[in-house]
C-alpha cells in the first residue's frame, strides 16, 4: 500500500504543525542563529583569526607535534627521578588536599543538611558560604597561598583543600539530606541519643556516597593538580612549564604523556577501589 | 562496607547452644571487621605519611618572633599570619564619607578591565562554540552503538581523552607558542579542552539512546549520516543543550585564568597586578570575576530550567 500525493496533502491540511514549524517559531530560531553567527564572526574579526596567522600557527604546531616522535626518553636517573618526584608531588597534593578538604567539610556538611540542622537561617547562610568558596578558582587560591607559604607543594595542597571544602560540604550535605529517616527513628525508639541517631542511623547510609565522592574528586584533583605547578605551587606542572619555556618540546611531550598515563592509572585504581569498597550500585552525584 | 553480618553456620535451633553459636559467629564477624579496619587504617596512615613527606606538609621553617629572635616552627601556623596580612593588604581602604571616590580609586582601571571582561566572555563563547562543534561531530563516531567501525571508535575516543586530560592551561602554553600571545591562543586552548570534555558527555548521551528510530531510518534506506541526523540527533538534542550551557559556565571560569600564561582575558591583569604588587587591584579583579561568574551561572541555570521545562511540557 502506498501513500498517494492527495492523501499527503489532506494530512498536511489537517495537521500543518506536523509538517512544518509555524512561522513565528521559525523566525525566532533564525534570529537566534543569526545572532550567534554574527557574534561568532565578530569574534573571529576581533581576535584576529586571519588565514595567514592560522597558517603560520598550524605550521609551528606541526613542528611542535613532530617533536613527539620519537618520544624523548630520560637516560640518566638524575633527570628521570626529578620527573618522578614531580609526578609524586602532584599525587601527594591531590591526596592530602582531598583528605584535608573532606575533614574540614565533614562537620560543616551537617550544618548545611536540612534533616540535621533545623534552623533555616543558619542553614541557608552556611550554604551560601559553600557557594562562595566554590566560586574561587583553585589556581587563584594557589596564587594567594604561595604568598603566605612560599613556593612549593604546600601552597597547592592548601589551594586544593580550600576549594574542595566548598564542593565537599555541598555534596555531603546533599547526601545527608537524601538519607532515609527510618533507621534514625528506630534508634530513637530504642532510646538512642541524637548523636547515636546520627552515628548509627544516618552515617551508614551516607558513608558509601561520601567515599564515592572522595574518590571521584581525588581523580579530578589529580588532573587539576597538574596545572598548579605552572604558577609555582608544586607538582609536575612546574617541570612542564619550565620545559615549554625552554622550547624543549620533546621532553615536554614526554611529560604530557606521563601525566596522561598517571591519570589513566589513577582512574583505573579508583574504579577498583570503588568497586571493592562500595559495590557498583553507587554512582557519584 | 557490609552492614549485615553473615552467619555461616548458624543452625535454626533453639536453646543455649544456638545462643553460644550466635555469640561465636558474632565474635568472629567482629574480629574480621576489626582486622579489616586496622589494615585499612594502616594503609591510609602509610599513604598519608608518604604523601605528607612528598608534599612538604610537615615542613618546619624559621620564623622571626616579635622580640627579634628566630625560632623553628611548623610551616602552617607560621604562614597563617602572613596569609592574613596579605589578604588585609588586598582590601581597599573605604571610608563612608568618600565612598564614591574610594571605589573609583579601587576600580581605577575599570575601562581596561571592562574590555578584558568582554574579551573573557567572548573567549568562553568562541571556545564553547568550537567545543560544541568538535564534540558533537566526534561524539557519534565515539559512541559504541553508532560508531561506523571499531577503528574510528578507538581513534575518536583516544583523541577526546587526550584533549580533556591535558589541562586548558597546558594547551594554552602550547598554543601561545604556536599562535603568539593573544585571545586566539586562549580560544583554541579552551576550545580543545571543551571538545574533549563535551565529546565524552555527548557520546555517553548517544550511547543511551533508543536504537529503534535509527533502525527505522536504515530500513527506509538511509545512509549512516541520515541515520544520525534523523534517528539520533532529535533524541540527544535537549541533553546536548543542557551540557553546552554548563560547559559555557566552566569556560568562563577557565578563560578568566588562561590570561595568566598570555592567552587573553582578565588573567593577564591578575599577573600584572601580582608582579607590580598592586594589591588592591587583586581584590577588585577577584570581585569582578566572582560577580561575572555568579551572574552567568544564574542566567544559564534559568535558561537550562526553561529548556528542561519545555522538554517536559512537550
Amino acid at each position: 500500500m502506498s501513500v498517494s500525493a492527495d492523501r499527503i496533502d489532506a494530512a498536511r491540511d489537517r495537521l500543518p504543525g506536523a509538517f512544518r514549524v509555524p512561522l513565528p517559531v521559525r523566525l525566532k530560531r533564525a534570529a537566534a542563529w543569526a545572532l550567534l553567527l554574527g557574534l561568532f564572526c565578530y569574534c573571529l574579526w576581533a581576535f584576529n583569526f586571519s588565514p595567514a596567522r592560522i597558517w603560520t600557527g598550524l605550521g609551528r604546531l606541526g613542528d611542535v607535534l613532530s617533536f613527539m616522535f620519537p618520544p624523548y626518553i630520560w637516560t640518566s636517573w638524575a633527570e628521570f627521578s626529578e620527573i618522578l618526584e614531580g609526578l609524586g608531588e602532584t599525587l601527594s597534593m591531590a591526596f592530602i588536599g582531598t583528605i584535608l578538604g573532606a575533614v574540614v567539610a565533614f562537620p560543616l556538611s551537617f550544618i548545611g543538611a536540612k534533616n540535621i540542622n533545623r534552623l533555616p537561617f543558619l542553614r541557608h547562610s552556611v550554604r551560601r558560604g559553600y557557594d562562595v568558596i566554590r566560586a574561587f578558582e583553585t589556581l587563584i587560591l594557589a596564587l594567594i597561598f604561595i604568598r603566605a607559604f612560599g613556593l612549593g607543594p604546600l601552597a597547592g595542597i592548601l589551594a586544593i583543600a580550600v576549594s574542595e571544602i566548598g564542593t565537599f560540604a555541598k555534596l555531603f550535605s546533599e547526601a545527608i539530606e537524601n538519607t532515609s529517616d527510618k533507621p534514625v527513628e528506630g534508634i530513637r525508639a530504642s532510646g538512642g541519643s541524637r548523636l547515636q541517631q546520627i552515628r548509627y542511623g544516618t552515617m551508614p547510609q551516607v558513608m558509601p556516597v561520601i567515599l564515592s565522592v572522595l574518590l571521584y574528586n581525588f581523580e579530578s584533583n589529580v588532573r587539576s593538580g597538574t596545572i598548579l605547578g605552572i604558577v609555582g605551587a608544586g607538582g609536575i606542572g612546574f617541570l612542564l612549564s619550565d620545559r615549554i619555556a625552554a622550547y624543549r618540546w620533546d621532553e615536554a611531550w614526554s611529560i604530557i604523556l606521563l601525566i596522561i598515563a598517571m591519570v589513566y592509572v589513577i582512574d583505573w585504581l579508583s574504579a577498583l577501589i570503588r568497586k571493592g569498597l562500595i559495590g557498583e550500585q553507587v554512582t557519584p552525584a | 562496607m557490609t552492614s549485615t553480618a553473615d552467619f555461616p553456620h548458624a543452625a535454626p535451633s533453639a536453646g543455649a547452644g544456638a545462643i553460644a553459636a550466635f555469640e561465636r559467629d558474632y565474635a568472629e564477624t567482629r574480629r574480621q571487621a576489626r582486622i579489616a579496619w586496622g589494615v585499612g587504617t594502616a594503609i591510609f596512615l602509610i599513604v598519608f605519611a608518604v604523601t605528607a613527606w612528598l608534599g612538604d606538609f610537615f615542613k618546619v621553617t624559621q620564623v622571626t618572633l616579635p622580640d627579634g629572635s628566630r625560632e623553628w616552627r611548623w610551616i602552617i601556623p607560621a604562614g597563617l599570619p602572613r596569609l592574613g596580612e596579605y589578604i588585609a593588604q588586598t582590601l581597599p581602604s573605604l571610608s563612608w564619607d568618600t565612598l564614591g571616590r574610594d571605589i573609583g580609586e579601587w576600580f581605577w582601571r575599570w575601562q581596561t578591565w571592562l574590555k578584558l571582561l568582554v574579551e573573557t566572555i567572548l573567549i568562553a563563547f568562541m571556545a564553547t562554540t568550537f567545543g560544541v562543534v568538535g564534540g558533537f561531530l566526534l561524539s557519534f563516531p565515539a559512541a559504541r552503538n553508532v560508531a561506523p567501525n571499531r577503528w574510528v571508535l578507538w581513534i575518536c575516543r583516544r583523541y577526546l581523552e587526550i584533549a580533556r586530560t591535558v589541562p586548558e592551561l597546558v594547551w594554552a602554553l602550547i598554543f601561545v607558542f604556536c599562535f603568539s600571545v593573544g585571545p586566539m591562543a586562549g580560544v583554541l586552548a579552551v576550545g580543545l579542552h571543551s571538545t574533549g570534555a563535551l565529546g565524552k558527555l555527548y557520546s555517553e548521551v548517544n550511547e543511551n539512546i533508543d536504537m529503534r528510530p535509527l533502525e527505522g531510518v536504515t530500513a527506509a534506506g538511509g545512509s549512516w549520516f541520515d541515520k544520525i541526523r534523523y534517528g539520533a540527533v532529535p533524541q540527544v538534542l535537549p541533553n546536548i543543550i543542557s551540557y553546552t550551557l554548563l560547559r559555557f559556565e566552566i569556560n568562563v571560569r577557565a578563560s578568566s585564568i588562561i590570561g595568566y600564561v598570555g592567552a587573553g582575558g582578565l588573567g593577564q591583569e591578575i599577573r600584572t597586578a601580582m608582579s607590580f604588587q598592586e594589591y588592591t587591584d587583586l581584590s577588585a579583579l577577584f570581585l569582578i570575576i566572582f560577580a561575572t561568574v555568579a551572574l552567568i551561572d544564574y542566567l544559564s541555570e534559568k535558561l537550562r530550567h526553561r529548556i528542561i521545562d519545555m522538554e517536559a511540557g512537550r
